[in-house]
């Protein structure tokens, strides 16, 4: 029943970053190119992602538990620190660059070429070096 | 038409929306993709990967249904119904920006949907923080690209 709950939510989450075209790095690109023909479309997508996830997170976690799992599972850290800012800043350059987050890159690879295969062998490849960075700290 | 474009954004994102609030109605998991796939290949956490691997199956799927039920529902950028768009250049690149996702997601502890879609909506000021960041550097990283080396494209 989880892995199935889980492919649901996979699910309705490819099929939104599809419509909304997010699977388009071009559109990504052109949302981040305030300095060029600036594409709002970015601007839709987040708003009514958070917009929605706002409202049903409220309701959501008005339950005293998931339907399907022991408990909530929410992050408590509220200090920032370097590795927060520093991450998420180089996580940006890597986002400029490409027009490729995560979402995007793995929902894309019904589209597969080599860039993409690169772009995501790469980043599973960061994701390693990071594991071992946290660790040697 | 833009407000076309703009409207299948709004649909797109409520969709990003309702999956994320699902995966917390039933799973009571932050929809995070580089953290619950990050996590799956770096960690396979015994008893704790395979709705990951699902979510990420669902995560393909989307898409690929979309266009082989003959586009039309995309939103690729001139190319209208199109569902997935080309890579914005060659592997060398693609390798370059992967890395800095990969490490800066995985240090950073999330890219847009854990810190933006979900983080945001939880009001975690560590997730605005994120997410003002990423944006800065994206924006900044494509002023460069486009505008000074690439003489404004």
């Amino acid at each position: 029943m989880k892995s199935l709950m889980g492919y649901v939510a996979g699910l309705l989450f490819g099929l939104g970053l599809a419509v909304s075209g997010m699977t388009d790095p071009a559109r990504v690109l052109g949302f981040l190119d305030l300095a060029g023909a600036w594409d709002p479309t970015l601007v839709f997508v987040l708003g009514g992602a958070v917009a929605t996830n706002f409202v049903g997170y409220r309701l959501a976690l008005r339950r005293p538990n998931p339907l399907f799992a022991a408990a909530f599972q929410l992050p408590t850290r509220r200090d920032l620190d370097a590795r927060l800012v520093g991450g998420a800043a180089l996580f940006g350059v890597g986002w400029g660059l490409s027009g490729y987050c995560p979402g995007p890159a793995f929902a894309s690879i019904a589209g597969i070429s080599a860039p993409l295969i690169a772009m995501l062998a790469a980043m599973i490849a960061g994701w390693f070096l990071a594991r071992a960075l946290s660790r040697g700290a | 038409m833009e407000w076309h474009s703009w409207l299948s954004g709004l649909v797109g994102g409520v969709l990003i929306g309702l999956a994320a609030t699902w995966l917390m109605v039933t799973l009571g998991r932050i929809a995070g993709v580089s953290g619950i796939i990050g996590t799956l290949l770096t960690a396979r956490p015994r008893g704790d990967s395979a709705w990951r691997l699902t979510f990420l199956l669902g995560l393909i799927s989307g898409p690929l249904l979309l266009t082989l039920a003959g586009g039309g529902f995309g939103n690729v950028l001139g190319r209208p119904g199109a569902v997935i768009g080309e890579p914005a250049g060659g592997v060398m690149l693609m390798l370059l920006a992967g890395l800095l996702v990969g490490v800066g997601t995985g240090l950073g502890s999330g890219c847009t949907s854990g810190h933006g879609v979900c983080g945001l909506a939880r009001l975690s000021p560590r997730s605005m923080v994120a997410t003002l960041t990423f944006l800065m550097t994206a924006i900044m990283t494509v002023f460069v690209v486009r505008h000074l080396i690439g003489g404004g494209a």
